[in-house]
């Protein structure tokens, strides 16, 4: 139901903000440069240029929606919120010799976050007291309780009666209005309702945000991740944790690379190495890193061998093909004039291979890393002491929601990052690239 | 005295499904010293393959290749290559690749450094040195194919269709430029092309190829090549005897691509 709502939300302002702003800011919408002299744009990719606005528009959406479907205390339109604080509701009983009593459950809503809160002096949210009512008169006495935002509370309402349910008192209205059991009530503070055995029950209404245990808002994420950097999580500083997974990721790549390369030379220039490799390759290069991770934990255990031979693994074969195929990327012209220019195999190899294929090895980087990435995260949620993944598995396990995510954040940061990285390596090592 | 004899050069690939094509036929040829041949024939006559024969790329099935009393087994320093296009390392500036051959010999850059200046100024890329080939235009880059296989002082140029990726106009200065290190160099050349005009200015012997099998067809001597070192090859198509052999030697062609035609068309 949200899940729709959040995507019509999306849609709608993905529209709605083109149609408005291209009303307001025609000049931007213009094509610019040399597409305005082109009068085919649609189908012309070249002329295609993300829109800047759209772009920015995009990221505050993505933001204002989180906002408005958490209990965020930045002022931006929300989303109905839960209810809390006080309400109330009365329910009838009846006994079986028809005698009935009204009596009234006042029921207090407090916010079920409010031990992770702190006040201004520093002291930690408390869950309030119940408070006391007067009991009142008749059979049935008036009753009273606390329930927590998002809740559910089933009510004994005969506890403190003079005719208990053993006794025959059934509830038979609530509110003044009949109820059967299984069935419920409707109030601006939630739904009041009778099990299929008769006790009410209360559950607050939740409004259309999420509650904080599965989406917390910005800012208490942002404030997760200032302590977070200030204490760290399970012993190792947030850095720690980041720096591990990245290391895993750097050594296992360095290391598939280094092996993987030369094997992917001797691939493409002797007949023995391909014949002797192909088929490892190929049976290996379908198989996912992933499926590796048992084996890895099997053979080698939780530490940091068993993470780095796996990457080492993931990296291997892609280094491998990526080698393989820049050999057979070779004009042979190029290989021919080398040699008509006195270049022994040697001198062709480092002069003329090992540079010619470099674009199609950072190609293979790029892939190598990006899937290094994934797997370090997935190899450490799996089983790890220290690293991103281990740190977003633990922290799930406890129902820390707001590390969960500033860890999925944090791996989309470095993995774009990485990638950003071997990019400019790319176009400083191969200026050539794509211009020839 | 460097003598380049073609030895009844027979080839013949054999295809996978068990046919095979006689891409040549019987090519004997003797070149001396200095010569310029040109090669003209229609395409798929093996003019190509008659080439990476002499520059070792490619074994004959038949007959040796023997250049200053050696047989030529592989390819080698003494035979340069200058090929259509393609053939510059792009991750090497203009002057790397022209100090290419001497760099692979081991020739300091200091030693090889005068020659490779003399031969940038000679192909007029002395304000381009420094650049990456791939940001030179087509021209340019055979510019420095050429001045990269002469830095290696070869004793044999062969040229497969050199000018042939290249637009008129560039491609006729070009020519002038071909000429003028033939003379300059005193290089044996051998320089295949389509082109029935640039075969016949660039020619001192003009071979003519037939196809299926490959074989040499006619051959001529032409006095257009020494005529046009130095001067405007527009003048030298003004010779009489140009337009009437560039005539005889068109039909000639005409004649061979329609009876390819015939031939494909009766065996469709
Ligand atoms: N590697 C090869 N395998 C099979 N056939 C080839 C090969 N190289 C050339 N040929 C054939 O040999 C003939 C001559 O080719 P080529 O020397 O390239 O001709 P040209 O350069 O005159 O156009 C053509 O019919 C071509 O299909
Ligand atoms: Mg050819």
């Amino acid at each position: 139901m949200t899940g729709l709502l959040v995507l019509a939300l999306y849609l709608g302002v993905f529209f709605g903000a083109k149609v408005i702003l291209s009303r307001l800011f025609s000049g931007a919408f213009a094509p610019r440069g040399f597409n305005k002299i082109k009068t085919v744009t649609f189908g012309d990719e070249s002329a295609v240029n993300g829109n800047r606005m759209a772009s920015v528009i995009s990221v505050l959406t993505i933001f204002w929606i989180w906002v408005a479907f958490t209990n965020s205390v930045i002022p931006l339109p929300k989303m109905p919120g839960p209810f809390a604080g006080e309400t109330s509701f009365t329910y009838t009983a009846t006994q079986e010799d028809g005698t009935t009593d009204d009596a009234t459950v006042s029921i207090l809503v407090y916010r079920e976050d409010i031990q992770l809160t702190v006040d201004e002096a520093g002291v930690a949210g408390k869950q309030p007291e119940v408070p006391e009512v007067d009991a009142g008169d008749g059979f049935a006495k008036n009753d009273t309780l606390t329930a927590a935002r998002y809740g559910f509370e089933v009510i004994n309402v005969w506890k403190n009666d003079e005719v208990s349910k053993k006794e025959g008192s059934r509830i038979t209205a609530i509110n003044g209005q009949t109820i059967e059991p299984g069935g419920s009530v409707k109030t601006s503070a939630g739904r009041i309702g009778l099990t299929d055995k008769g006790t009410p029950t209360f559950a607050p209404s939740p409004g259309l945000r999420m509650p904080r245990l599965y989406l917390p808002a910005p800012e208490i994420v942002m404030d997760r991740f200032l302590r977070l950097n200030a204490e760290g999580y399970q012993g190792f500083t947030l850095w720690e944790h980041t720096w591990t997974s990245l290391r895993r990721v750097l050594i296992g790549f360095v290391l598939g690379a280094l092996i993987g390369i030369p094997i992917g030379y001797a691939m493409g220039l002797t007949n023995w190495s391909r014949g002797w490799f192909d088929p490892i390759v190929e049976f290996m290069r379908p198989v996912p890193p992933l499926a590796l991770i048992p084996l890895m934990i099997i053979w080698f255990g939780i530490g940091e061998q068993s993470k780095v031979i796996l990457l080492f693994l993931a990296a291997l074969w892609i280094m491998i093909i990526a080698a393989r195929s820049g050999v057979s990327g070779v004009a042979i012209t190029k290989v021919h004039a080398a040699y008509s220019l006195g270049a022994s195999k040697w001198q062709i190899l480092r002069k003329v291979i090992v540079p010619n294929s470099l674009p199609e090895i950072f190609t293979g980087a790029r892939v190598a890393m990006g899937v290094c990435w994934g797997t370090v995260v997935a190899a450490e949620l799996v089983a790890a002491e220290v690293g991103l993944g281990k740190m977003i598995v633990a922290a799930s396990r406890f129902q820390l929601t707001d590390i969960v995510i500033i860890g999925i954040i944090l791996i989309g940061i470095i993995g774009f990052l990485i990638d950003v990285g071997v990019r400019a390596l790319e176009t400083w090592l191969v200026p050539w690239k794509g211009k020839v | 005295m460097s003598e380049l004899l073609i030895n009844d050069i027979s080839m013949r690939f054999d295809l996978p499904n068990g046919t095979s094509i006689q891409a040549l036929k019987n090519v004997s040829l003797d070149i001396k010293t200095g010569e310029l041949l040109s090669v003209l024939g229609p395409s798929g006559c093996g003019k190509t393959t008659l080439l990476n024969i002499v520059a070792g790329f490619l074994a004959p099935s038949e007959g040796s290749i023997v250049l200053n009393d050696k047989v030529v087994l592989g390819p080698g320093a003494e035979r340069g290559m200058v090929f259509q296009q393609g053939a510059l390392f792009e991750w090497m500036s203009v002057r790397e690749n022209v100090s290419f051959g001497p760099d692979m010999k081991g020739i300091s850059r200091k030693e090889s450094s005068e020659n490779v200046e003399h031969l940038l100024d000679v192909v007029g890329l002395q304000d381009f040195k420094e650049k990456a080939v791939y940001e030179l235009s087509g021209g340019m880059q055979q510019r420095v194919a050429l001045a990269r296989c002469l830095a290696n002082d070869p004793d044999v140029i062969l040229m497969d269709e050199p000018l042939g990726a290249l637009d008129a106009l560039t491609r006729e200065k070009m020519q002038s430029l071909v000429l003028d290190l033939w003379k300059e160099t005193g290089k044996t050349i051998i320089l295949i092309t389509h082109s029935v005009e640039e075969a016949l200015l660039l020619g001192e012997r003009l071979l003519v190829m037939a196809p299926r099998p490959g074989r040499v067809h006619k051959e001529y001597r032409l006095p257009f090549a020494d005529l046009g070192v130095g001067n405007d090859l527009r003048e030298v198509k003004k010779h009489p005897d140009y337009s009437n052999t560039r005539e005889e030697i068109l039909e000639m062609i005409w004649n061979m691509e329609e009876e390819i035609m015939g031939r494909t068309d009766e065996s469709a």
